[in-house]
């Protein structure tokens, strides 16, 4: 928000044009989380959401996520009738996520759906971590697995887009169980042939990055993405580890030997184009 | 030298002073048999009270006992010929984690389970029974093993979590992590877990995944600690008995969800008051196991398995 911008860093401050960007009305304009650059956002959005300065990569939501990928018209949203219990009782659990669904119109931090990629058909689950940080809980669990099982009966190759801050901690134990459920159906699309391409953006950390996000064939990330199992803090306090200034960002696992690629986002849909042509026979191989 | 856990308080000093009164009738002409009676019986109800009614709380304390038996303690109480198998072939080997091969009675086994010490030195070097990557890596290379000569896999669960540092992110936790439960779930052999200690999240879940969960009555079940999830929740690590209690991470709470199939009772005062009746508990528990899983095949025990976890969690259909 615009009247953010005067209490924060002043690193702006040298930017040509900004005092003229400033007149116009709010919401118009977003700055630059990385390089603090301010551009108008249709021309933000038009780019992905990344930077035409620094080409830092903000976050995409998950309707510009499919919007970005899908042939228009083609995506056919699954399961979202389910909806979140408070299976624990959570006292103010109810009120976060009602909090939640008005700030973010969803119902749940992932969206699972199928269409058609370049006329490629496709299942596929896109997760949106403006919802309760795309933490994930029962829904989530029985949404990915649901697109999974969804994907093995009709042959489809599977792509799942992960933004995760871990595990819903209002939902407790059921929240760790959804990482075995998920990783259980993963195995019985994987033994049927099935194709699985995992594409790890900004956050995703704990539950989500120790289960499907790193079951993939293939698994990809995007620049500077955040992924890790433990948190940093956590490591720092547990170990008094020094630890470097890229630690667990995308680059450090790719050089670490624990991603296929790292992939700007613009090259992104044609990445995935190939590979699901390379794979033409669909999602098994019966 | 035995940890006392504050609630115990009040047995132990009861405990103390019969003992006292005993030492007295002993030693002097004066008779106190029946204030002696008296107090035994006290002590009885009491124990019966305390013991009888843990609270989230104080099953936390017990699940984290210092004289808690060990994966290592219950493979030498249950299964005999056991023979240790060490490396994941790729970086090392991880003492946080025990396998190898045995006899449970006639049926040869996989077991694999954490590894904690009882005291500094023992934890040092078994990590506190946090697995680094290549831990989970010698458990799946032991996993496959068991597939292959068609052996059943009985896990022991006993970890605050999968180690957090630097090395172990750049050696791939999380696709360790993830690498057991996806494969777990594939083999063609019963596998039967038991959680015996604590069991924190994805790096107990990582030797989890089976056809059987079991839990020890005293034993912890989380996604996160009871610390934790206070300082996440509320800011506030202080709140922990709290966060146990909100949380419902103890075996009666998760044989309520759903998740597990039996609670393996603990002997008056816990697993460390009697190594051998708590072995026994396990035994009958694992041997009923073994025996309704043995004669399965191998495609409805995989699809078993499915639908034991699909049916996990709870979510509303509008
Ligand atoms: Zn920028």
């Amino acid at each position: 928000m615009l009247k953010d911008l005067f209490s924060k860093k002043k690193k702006y401050a040298s930017i040509p044009n900004e005092q003229a960007k400033l007149d116009v009305p709010e919401g118009l304009m977003k700055k630059c989380d990385s390089c603090y650059k301010i551009f108008y956002r249709k021309e933000m959005n038009k780019n992905l959401n990344v930077c035409p300065n620094c080409g830092h990569h903000h976050q995409l939501r998950a309707w510009e996520r499919i919007e970005s990928l899908f042939d228009e018209g083609t995506f056919q949203e699954w399961d979202s009738g389910l909806a979140p219990s408070n299976p624990l009782g959570f006292p103010g659990y109810e009120e976060k996520l009602q909090k939640d669904r008005e700030k973010t119109g969803l119902n749940e931090g992932v969206v699972t759906g199928k269409g058609l990629i370049d006329g490629q058909a496709t299942a596929f689950a896109v997760m949106d971590s403006s919802f309760r940080m795309g933490s994930m809980g029962s829904v989530m669990g029985e949404r990915i697995a649901r697109a999974i099982e969804n994907a093995k009966e009709q042959s489809l190759p599977f792509i799942i887009f992960t933004a995760s801050g871990g595990a819903r901690m209002q939902e407790g134990v059921l929240s760790l169980m959804q990482m075995s459920k998920t990783s259980v159906a993963i195995k019985r699309f994987s033994e049927a042939g099935g194709l699985m391409i995992s594409v790890m953006t900004h956050p995703t950390t704990g539950g989500v990055s120790a289960s499907f996000a790193s079951l993939g064939d293939y698994n990809f990330a995007e620049p500077g993405a955040l992924i890790g199992f433990a948190g940093r803090r956590i490591i720092e306090q547990t170990t008094r580890e020094k630890l470097p200034d890229d630690f667990q960002t995308a680059e450090f696992l790719f050089k670490h030997g624990q991603l296929d690629q790292v992939v700007h986002r613009h090259d992104l849909k044609q990445l995935l184009v190939t590979i699901l042509k390379i794979h033409e026979k669909g999602g098994t191989s019966s | 030298m035995k940890q006392i856990l504050e609630f115990e308080k009040p047995i132990v000093n009861l405990k103390e002073k019969i003992a006292e009164l005993k030492k007295f009738t002993d030693d002097s002409e004066i008779d106190l048999s029946e204030e002696i009676i008296t107090l035994e019986k006290r002590l009885a109800i009491l124990e019966d009270d305390i013991y009888g009614n843990l609270k989230p709380w104080q099953r936390v304390q017990m699940a984290r006992h210092q004289e808690r038996p060990t994966t290592l303690d219950y493979i030498n109480e249950l299964f005999t010929d056991f023979v240790e198998f060490h490396g994941d072939r790729s970086f090392g080997d991880d003492e946080a984690i025990v396998s190898g091969i045995a006899f449970y009675k006639d049926t040869p086994i996989t077991v694999i389970g954490h590894q904690r010490g009882k005291n500094t030195k023992e934890n040092l070097r078994r990590n506190f029974g946090m697995p680094h990557p290549e831990g989970y890596r010698k458990a799946l290379r032991h996993m496959k093993q068991a597939e292959k000569f068609n052996r059943p896999i009985i896990t022991f669960i006993d970890t605050k979590g999968a180690d957090p540092g630097k090395e172990s992110e750049e050696r791939g936790q999380s696709e360790a992590i993830a690498r057991n439960l996806m494969e777990m779930a594939g083999l063609t052999v019963p596998i039967i877990c038991i959680v015996i200690g604590e069991g924190g999240s994805g790096g107990a879940l990582a030797l989890g995944v089976g056809d059987r969960i079991h839990m020890l009555e005293n034993s912890t079940y989380s996604v996160i600690s009871p610390e934790g999830a206070a300082a996440l929740l509320w800011k506030d690590s202080g709140l922990a008995q709290k966060a146990a209690e909100s949380m419902k991470i103890t075996a009666p709470d998760l044989h309520e969800l759903g998740i597990i199939d039996e609670i393996i009772p603990e002997p008056k005062g816990g697993a460390h008051r009697d190594i051998k009746e708590q072995a026994k508990n396990i035994d009958l528990v694992l041997d009923k196991s073994l025996n309704e899983l043995k004669n399965v095949s191998e495609d409805v025990l995989l699809e078993q398995r499915w639908e034991k976890y699909k049916q996990i969690g709870d979510y509303k259909e509008l």
